[in-house]
């Protein structure tokens, strides 16, 4: 899960070496996409007669279509301008950004359908579990969100590294002048770049949805946070360090909320899963700013 | 010749608005009048001492006296005092020096912290006497100990994290802010440090040292009405203890040091400035401000939890540095202001007058199309519920259009 977003900001910052803050709220669009595409097609009475797998599939694709085009709507009106000045500017207008798509769509959401708080449909082939072995049994759901971030890894790595536009990418995160003057025409790849990376936030954010249920304007802070931690510890701007940094940060996470009680005597317990995140998060920029997987970041002045 | 005529102008506007606002208690509107003549008299053409006697005027005789006739006014006073200081001390982190922090409340959260668990009964829970809560006098005495360890606390976290760029900083900071709250948040087990989620009161309130004066006086006033004019005159002391040394920072060598790290870190290290010691200066200096400051608001409030110190808050605070212009005194008051009447007064006016109008039963009606009767106004549309859309439309807004602010400072910087 934390791996999924973790591609999203990986992919923008490798090309712009510029975090996107509001890669969270992008991921929660792409969350509330999903659920509404789900209760139209239940209000419709589709939801039960439609094959389950198209059902997901649809709600994937679109989730990922509009948060991925929404990506590029945010590039165009509050990055685009502010191309080349001070990083600084821009990050701060990242995070206007971020703040003011969390209540647009609370505000949406509230005309729309008078809450803001609003529950997945439950999917009854969602709902079951596979036993693998006496003792071992895996709920589909969670099977579903590994599989596509498998998937998603794959995909992801032939697109970069093996298509003509994989290869436009790596040139503009590489050099983004020398690249304009071999042709590539930087700014189309620099959108798609940002549709890429939404269309990511956006079936990770589908994927949150299917699996807790609940969602609402402000989940995608704590998810994003973490998600950003996953793309550092594993080297940010690299792909397959997002998906590693994601794993372990997850598996961290896991055995924090489980063993830290323990560890600790019943001083410490779940509840400082956060905590464990972020100091893992400060401790990594410390003394291996590169991650895990990285290559030297440039010292480039800001 | 306008020169001289524009100062009688300003004091007739003020005596007007004050006159507005004494007789109209109730207008929002009023009030932003007098609030406004504080900004006009920055602009307006006159001597030095014109302008400070007049402002002088406004902040220690009219506001106060509005005050104690509308309390609320004050309130709202003590909010703007409180949201400017902040706005000053981030101002030198993200203007002066040009480190984004996007933890700055967590600083505010040590120093209201380390009043209300020493100013509450809520210090007994781990250490044993029943020495607490401190009394009143004890006060200052941690608004000076709020200072210290605001700087360490900003010195600790420098240290490890200001090597780093500045991206990476903004988001150390964020993490370091949530940090804090998390602890905040449980350190109600297995010792009961911070009274958790459910907050810490009663917390004490300052002393009350000048109450022997006024009865030599012969005023009698009662305590309800006494504090806020009391809390209005500590923040106010304490804003112009901020602004006289920032100022003085502002044109020291060490101000020239964070400006010349501002604009380009390589060349001021060249330049033989000692840039990660000029850096842990800012931090730390912007740090004490914010701790100070929230030793008063726990005092004033009376009662804390962890819900005050929010990422929201940060924001809020950055956004108001950004809006008056970053590295600019009279920016960050003018932004302070601003952002904080948007929020308290024209959000909540607009709220008011909206649910007003659905329950008038009106209807709202355009031509040709047809009458949209008002009571059906969703119950969830409520701008002052809204605060964080306005908060990402400044920084928005203000970075695309105006990345300088609306008062920035005097010294332009170099390109």
């Amino acid at each position: 899960m934390y791996a999924l977003i973790a591609l999203g900001y990986t992919m923008v910052y490798g090309v712009l070496e510029f975090i996107n803050f509001a890669h969270s709220e992008i991921f929660v669009l792409g969350a509330f996409v999903g659920v509404e595409v789900l209760l139209l097609l239940q209000s419709a009475g589709q939801l039960s007669t439609l094959h389950p797998v198209f059902v997901l599939f649809l709600v994937i694709a679109t989730g990922m279509i509009i948060s991925g085009l929404s990506a590029m709507a945010l590039e165009r009106v509050a990055y685009r301008p502010l191309q080349g000045g001070p990083r600084l500017v821009a990050l701060i207008s990242a995070i206007g950004a971020s703040f003011f798509l969390q209540d647009g769509l609370r505000l949406f959401e509230s005309l729309w359908r008078n809450t803001f708080y609003l529950n997945y449909p439950s999917m009854e082939i969602l709902d079951q579990a596979i036993s693998l072995a006496a003792n071992l049994v895996i709920p589909v759901k969670s099977l579903l969100v590994i599989g596509t971030a498998l998937l998603t890894l794959l995909g992801l790595h032939f697109f970069v590294n093996r298509t003509r536009i994989g290869t436009a990418i790596r040139a503009v995160a590489q050099d983004p002048d020398t690249a304009s003057l071999m042709g590539v025409p930087v700014n189309q790849v620099i959108a798609l770049t940002f549709f890429v990376g939404g269309a990511l936030g956006g079936l990770a954010g589908v994927l949150f949805g299917l699996h807790y249920s609940l969602v609402n304007p402000y989940s995608g802070f704590i998810p994003g946070m973490k998600a950003f931690t996953a793309a550092v510890l594993g080297g940010i701007g690299n792909i397959p360090g997002a998906m590693l940094g994601g794993m372990l940060l997850g598996l961290l996470e896991a055995f924090a909320a489980s063993y830290l009680s323990l560890l600790t005597d019943g001083a410490f317990g779940a509840e400082y899963k956060d905590v464990v995140a972020f100091l893992v998060l400060i401790l990594i920029l410390i003394f291996r700013p590169k991650g895990l997987l990285g290559e030297t970041v440039r010292e480039s002045k800001a | 010749m306008i020169s001289s005529l524009a100062p009688l102008g300003l004091c007739a506007y003020i005596a007007a608005s004050c006159l507005l606002a004494f007789y109209f208690p109730q207008s929002v509107l009023a009030f932003l009048l007098v609030e406004a003549s504080l900004l006009l008299l920055y602009y307006v053409p006159a001597t030095a001492k014109v302008k400070g006697f007049l402002g002088a005027l406004v902040l220690l005789v009219l506001l106060p006296f509005l005050g104690s006739v509308n309390g609320y006014y004050l309130e709202v006073a003590i909010q703007i005092g409180i949201f400017v200081a902040l706005a000053l001390g981030l101002n030198i982190v993200v203007g002066f020096v040009g480190l984004l922090n996007l933890g700055f409340v967590a600083f505010y959260a040590i120093g209201a912290y380390l009043w209300a668990v020493f100013g509450s009964p809520q210090a007994n829970a781990f250490i044993s006497g029943g020495l607490f809560p401190l009394s009143p006098n004890w006060f200052f005495v941690f608004l000076l100990l709020s200072i210290v360890v605001g700087a360490l606390t900003g010195v600790l976290l420098g240290l490890p994290v200001l090597r780093l760029r500045g991206d990476y900083l903004a988001i150390v900071t964020l993490g370091f802010a949530e940090v804090v709250r998390a602890l905040v948040n449980n350190l109600d087990k297995p010792i009961n440090f911070t009274n958790g989620p459910r907050g810490i009161t009663p917390i004490e309130k300052p002393p009350l040292f000048f109450q022997p004066l006024l009865e030599f006086l012969g005023l009698q006033v009662t305590h309800a009405k006494l504090y806020p004019l009391y809390f209005y005159f500590l923040i106010l002391s304490m804003v112009f203890i901020i602004i006289v040394v920032t100022r003085r920072l502002e044109n020291s060598r060490v101000g020239r040091a964070w400006k010349a790290i501002r604009e380009d870190e390589i060349a001021a290290a060249a330049m033989g400035v000692p840039v990660v010691r000029m850096k842990l200066l800012g931090f730390a200096v912007g740090a004490s401000f914010a701790s100070a400051v929230g030793v008063l608001f726990a005092a004033k409030q009376v009662f804390i939890n962890p819900e005050s110190f929010t990422f929201m808050e940060s924001i809020g605070v950055l956004a108001m540095v950004i809006l008056g212009g970053m590295g600019s005194v009279p920016g960050a008051i003018l932004g302070a202001t601003g952002v904080t009447i948007l929020n308290l007064q024209l959000l909540k006016g607009l709220s008011l007058w909206l649910n007003g109008l659905r329950q008038s039963g009106a209807e709202f009606v355009i031509p040709l199309i047809g009458s949209y009767p008002l009571s059906q106004l969703p119950a969830q549309f409520e701008p002052a519920k809204y605060e964080r859309m306005v908060f990402g439309l400044i920084l928005m807004l203000m970075m695309i259009f105006r990345p300088q602010g609306i008062l920035p400072p005097r010294q332009e910087p170099r390109k």
